[in-house]
């Protein structure tokens, strides 16, 4: 498929397909009530969207005061600023007392790419997976976006959803299922089992074909739900494979990498090679560029995961 | 003194133009960028760095400087295109505005730019890190002064207030402030999205001295700056300006607030510059 589709747009609509099938939810943004596309839902229904101005962490407890009275709200700004600026208020103001807030993230990991280090935010999912009561999910394109948002206005508590910027190659279709605390087998294999989240599940799967090419035989997951996270599936990988590596565009320290380190260590020590930023600080850039320079670029994927293998 | 005044002026507005002329050459280069955000400040900026600010690009780290942080870090196109003319970097450096390998960020970094006093983009914080150079130059007996420039969206966060009390508390007659009034914001109009106004009796209200001006007169932005320096509280100047300004398609037009340009946009914006330089 080259077709490409936008995953702000996606939350955008599915949130105003939700309203319209009456979901009492209000949405609250920080003057980024067109850049996350709640200029839809606004358009229908104004008064289900509350832009608070450029005051973050306001915004968070908005969200959060809203919720405590039964509605659904959802907190959608960037992702540096839902889960480093607004970050107590999220916390202790929304998952302590496990209020029915959605958390969505738009210019996740590298995507706020040309507008730099400010922007970007490869550290979110490690921060609110240390939260008690967070549900973490990162979605992989425009329709999974969809179904995610969906299920997590579902389910009931406190879901950080990360997503990204600009049009991303789109990978599912409709029928792309999901559900809080699985992962995805996009396909078998026996040589090494590859897991990723989020857009750079693109790179993956490409990775994938290189490697299938090569004559390797590989497993891949994709994991949208960090937390909770498929312990099942990565034990059974374990113990089917025994070889894993983790894609994911965040600091290797603490995210899908670190999930699944964790997971390894308390059940089944296994060889794991985590990809991801590492531990450095990136730079403005062409977001393919970033990829490429900072470790996720298509070959480097390919390159760790082959060393892997043949080791 | 008069007419050395009004020569004065004249060659600033003369900078000015060429300041806008090369901004947008710069943006156009550099894909999408704030041009908008860059084009209302341009002015302000030109009156500190090429009137005001004692500085010295050849030494950027000279410890008697005065300093200035771009707190609207988003707004930087003009601030970098000053910052080459005056030999803070080569002008080849901004060629890389924004891709990968460069040393000018799409945001400002005092990591990896020389001049840029303070890293910003994320709104609300540049004030705080003022408040701490100014009080650092205080205790250090400096004469430096201290200038950070906000948006107006931007004073709805509430960290800027937090900053604006701690200086008043700490008397920071060294620090001032200057609001660049365009009255929009990223989604549309101040008063349209969370009406922030009065500004003059905020500030006022939390012991500033308030100075308000045209921020495109530079008959009104140099004495400003220069009665701002002789405040014995810090000082604030609120600035009307235009979003945008110099362009005709892009003034108060809010589509330019982070827009990429079409061929025919960029050689329009040129044209108009340049025949204003003429
Ligand atoms: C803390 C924070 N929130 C949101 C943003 C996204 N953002 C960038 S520019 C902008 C609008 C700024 O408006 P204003 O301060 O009035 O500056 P203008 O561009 O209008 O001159 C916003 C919301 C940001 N950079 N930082």
């Amino acid at each position: 498929m080259n077709s490409c589709g936008n995953t702000r747009k996606a939350f955008g609509e599915e949130l105003l397909n939700l309203v319209q099938e009456g979901e009492d939810i209000i949405a609250v943004c920080a003057d980024t009530r067109d850049s996350m596309r709640l200029d839809l839902l606004a358009e229908k229904f104004s008064n289900r969207v509350i832009n608070v101005g450029i005051a973050e962490q306001n915004m968070m407890m908005v969200a959060a005061g809203i919720a405590s009275t039964g509605k659904i709200a959802f907190a959608a700004t960037y992702a540096m600023l839902n889960s480093m600026r607004a970050l107590e208020q999220v916390r202790t103001f929304v998952a302590y007392p496990k209020l029915n807030v959605k958390i969505v993230s738009g210019l996740s990991g590298l995507t706020g790419s040309i507008e730099g280090v400010t922007h970007q935010c490869i550290e979110d999912l490690a921060i609110m997976r240390s939260i008690p009561n967070m549900v973490v999910l990162a979605s992989a394109d425009y329709a999974s976006t969809k179904v995610i948002v969906r299920e997590a206005a579902e389910y009931t508590g406190p879901v950080y959803i990360r997503i990204g910027r600009d049009d991303t190659p789109d990978i599912f279709d409709g029928s792309y299922s999901f559900e809080i605390g699985k992962a995805n087998k996009l396909q078998d294999g026996k040589d090494l089992c590859m897991i990723s989240t989020g857009l750079i599940l693109d790179h993956a799967i490409k990775a994938v074909k290189i490697l299938q090419n090569r004559g390797f035989s590989i497993r891949l997951l994709e994991m949208p739900s960090i937390k909770p996270i498929d312990k099942e599936a990565i034990i059974k990988a374990a113990q089917d494979i025994g070889k894993l590596v983790t894609v994911e565009e965040h600091t290797i320290l603490g995210g899908l990498g670190g999930a699944v380190a964790e997971v390894l260590t308390d059940n089944i020590p296994t060889r794991l090679t985590r990809l991801g930023i590492n531990d450095v600080f990136t730079e403005s850039g062409e977001y393919i560029d970033l990829l490429n320079k900072y470790g996720l670029s298509v070959e480097n994927i390919v390159r760790q995961s082959e060393k892997l293998i043949l080791e | 003194m008069n007419e050395e005044r009004a020569r004065l002026i004249k060659k600033l507005e003369e900078k000015a133009k060429e300041i806008r002329y090369k901004t947008v050459c710069l943006a156009y280069k550099a894909g999408k960028a704030h041009t908008g955000p860059s084009l209302s400040t341009t002015d302000i900026l030109v009156a500190l760095y090429y009137y005001k600010m004692n500085i010295n690009p050849k030494n950027p780290k000279w410890v008697e400087r005065d300093k200035f942080i771009l707190s609207k870090g988003h707004g930087c196109v003009s601030l970098y295109v000053i910052l080459a003319e005056l030999g803070y970097y080569p002008a080849e450096d901004n060629l890389k505005l924004r891709k990968v390998d460069g040393i000018v960020q799409g945001h400002p970094d005092m990591t990896k730019t020389p001049g840029i006093e303070f890293t910003t983009g994320s709104l609300g914080n540049g004030i705080g890190a003022a408040v701490g150079m100014a009080i650092a130059a205080k205790i250090d007996k400096l004469k430096s002064k201290v200038y950070v420039l906000l948006g107006d969206g931007e004073i709805q966060e509430g960290i800027v207030w937090e900053a604006v009390a701690s200086a008043k508390h700490y008397k920071l007659d060294n620090l001032i402030a200057i609001v660049d009034n365009n009255n929009f914001q990223s989604c549309g109009a101040l008063p349209d999205i969370c009406d922030f106004y009065p500004f003059r009796e905020k500030w006022q209200s939390f012991g500033w001295n308030v100075i308000e001006i045209d921020g495109h007169d530079f008959n009104e932005i140099l004495p400003a700056l220069d009665l701002a320096e002789r405040s014995k509280n810090p000082c604030v100047i609120i600035a009307k300006t235009i979003k945008g300004k110099g362009v005709s398609f892009m003034e108060n037009n809010n589509a330019w607030h982070q827009k990429t340009y079409t061929k025919e946009e960029y050689e329009q914006a040129c044209l108009e510059l340049s025949l204003l330089r003429r």
